[in-house]
């Protein structure tokens, strides 16, 4: 299935996905990267050693959920836009996105902007509480956004405004 | 006759990296390119690209060229670089011919290195040739180099690496991607390309040809159909989609007409992308002195092209009495980067099909 629609199933989501117990701890990393290609920059940027350093460059990222603090590092990094930072308890019924994004205009601190799942469909409205675009991040944008908990699981990233 | 050392024809990443390995040989290179600007395709890459950090993994390509003719420029007193020269023939007697701003030139290197990279495949299906049809690389140069909008809707053909990554490139120019299509039944580029672009609501159909295209003075629609596990069309699953933009991304095959006239000896390997040059580990063709680096010797990809690049400009260069300091430690370099590139399950057919066109080494 994946291999011919490039959506991610339930089953592999939740078997990439920090514990339960881990996402109560705070800003952590979800890696989605499920196929071996000849690519290792997440692991070279980590400075936590979080990411366990490649023998071969076609390893799997392996990330180890325990050392990771959620820097974003490996997310900036990443020319897949495979990796996302969550901090599931950031407010009582919010959980906190840390997405990459490559898209002008960027969306405005405070935006109430369409969520969206990994098929692409509009599930929840999400608000933008924080955009950082420095020249170090090399035009790939963070945008921190509120999301339901409910959709920790299905929220991936935002609609983008093409016409 | 103008007196060259060593000739590099392409100045792609291969044909950079090679000329950068040659003169810190102590060769000195003439490196011609038919464009006005240097890069090859790395100057319509404006995402971050694969590999690892000694093939600027995380870099945009084009940031990779500029990094690239930084180290040129430290050597140009041993350079000479011609842009908006072609290479038109290579000879049995040795000479080449290039047009140069419509002037006929003549040389005769000890050494050349072939890196002309490679060209798109077409597709045939009726009115393919109507205004709108596009390759994929037309609609890239048209984005990323001059800053024109190829259109308003677009049908991707082919969900190859780049088909994916122009698709991408496209929705940031703000063009919308109606679908991405592909003949074969699993999606062919990487898969978190094919995420990224997914999650963003572009549909990708596998098993879907383009049965015909429909317009009058340009194309306003695209027919698409099923195809089976036999290649066959599925009767009735036709579905029309709007659209004034189709771009084809089926492939690439290597520009060897050059060495064909010269004489070199190519076998066809599909894996490869068709007609390739045999060559032994230092990149050198069946003929003494002529070396190949790049797409040109089996389509692959920039980081592979650039370590290939290095690897040939070191051998060419020691071939013609010019040996690196490191010579056996950065050979081997070379060849440990290349064989850990193409380690990897989604390399098989790279590795097979060089299996086929691999000669064994005459020397070390
Ligand atoms: C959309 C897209 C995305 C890609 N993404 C990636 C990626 O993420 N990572 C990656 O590693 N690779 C990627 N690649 C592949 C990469 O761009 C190519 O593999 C690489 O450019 C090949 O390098 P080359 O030097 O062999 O050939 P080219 O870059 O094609 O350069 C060949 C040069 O030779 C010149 N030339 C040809 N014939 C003649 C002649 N007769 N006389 C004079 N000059 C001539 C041409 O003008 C050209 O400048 C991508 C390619 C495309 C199209
Ligand atoms: S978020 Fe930071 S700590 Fe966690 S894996 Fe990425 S780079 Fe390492
Ligand atoms: S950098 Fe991204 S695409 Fe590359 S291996 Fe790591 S997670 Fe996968």
């Amino acid at each position: 299935m994946f291999e011919s629609t490039g959506v991610a199933t339930r089953e592999m989501v939740m078997k990439t996905f920090p514990t339960k117990e881990r996402l109560e701890k705070g800003s952590v990393a979800v890696i989605e990267c499920y196929k071996e290609i000849p690519c290792n920059p997440c692991a070279t940027a980590c400075r936590q050693d979080a990411i366990k350093t490649f023998v071969d460059i076609n390893d799997l990222p392996t990330l180890d959920h325990e050392r990771c603090n959620g820097c974003t590092l490996c997310m900036v990094n990443c020319p897949g836009l495979a990796i996302v930072v969550v901090d599931k308890n950031y407010t009582g019924e919010d959980a906190l996105f840390k997405i990459p994004f490559e898209f002008k205009p960027l969306p405005l601190e405070g935006d109430i902007v369409r969520g969206l799942n990994r098929a692409g469909e509009h599930i929840c409205d999400v608000e933008v509480v924080k955009i950082q675009n420095p020249k170090s991040f090399d035009q790939t944008a963070i945008l921190s956004l509120l999301v339901k908990k409910e959709y920790l699981y299905d929220f991936i990233t935002i609609e983008v405004g093409v016409k | 006759m103008e007196t060259v050392e060593l000739l590099i024809i392409g100045a792609g990443p291969a044909g950079l990296c090679a000329a950068i390995s040659a003169v810190s040989s102590g060769a000195k290179v003439m490196l011609v390119d038919r464009n006005d600007t240097l890069g090859g395709q790395l100057i319509k890459q404006t995402h971050m690209f694969f590999g690892s950090e000694k093939q600027y993994a995380a870099t945009r390509g084009t940031d990779i060229t500029k990094i690239l003719l930084a180290e040129i420029e430290k050597y140009k007193e041993n350079i000479k670089i011609y842009k908006n020269t072609t290479a038109l023939g290579m000879y049995e007697d040795g000479v080449v011919t290039l047009a140069r701003n419509d002037k006929y030139i003549k040389v005769k290197p000890k050494a050349i290195i072939v890196a002309t990279g490679a060209s798109e495949k077409v597709l045939a299906f009726p009115n393919n040739d109507l205004p709108g049809i596009y390759g994929a690389g037309a609609v890239q140069t048209l984005m990323n180099v001059y800053g024109v909008k190829p259109g308003n809707k677009v049908l991707m053909v082919g969900a190859g690496n780049i088909g994916l990554i122009v698709s991408y490139q496209l929705m940031q120019a703000g063009v919308k991607v109606e679908a991405i299509i592909d003949a074969a039944p699993e999606i062919g580029g990487y898969l978190v390309h094919a995420s990224k672009i997914r999650r963003l609501g572009v549909p990708i159909y596998t098993s879907h040809i383009v049965k015909e295209a429909i317009g009058l003075d340009y194309l306003e629609k695209a027919v698409l159909i099923e195809v089976d596990e036999k290649w066959q069309k599925v009767r009735g699953t036709e579905k029309e989609i709007d659209v004034d933009v189709m771009c084809i991304s089926v492939g690439l095959t290597p520009l060897t007409e050059l060495l064909m006239q010269k004489g070199c000896e190519v076998k066809y390997v599909p894996e490869l992308g068709g007609l390739v040059p045999t060559r032994n580990e230092n990149y050198e063709t069946s003929i003494d002195n002529i070396f190949v680096a790049g797409d040109v010797s089996g389509v692959e990809e920039a980081s592979a092209a650039m370590v290939e690049g290095y690897l040939a400009g070191l051998c060419a260069a020691d071939k013609i009495g010019f040996r690196h300091d490191d010579f056996k430690k950065l050979k081997k370099d070379y060849i440990e980067q290349l064989h850990s590139l193409r380690a990897g399950p989604e390399s098989d057919k790279i590795r097979g099909g060089i299996a086929k066109i691999e000669r064994r080494a005459q020397d070390v």
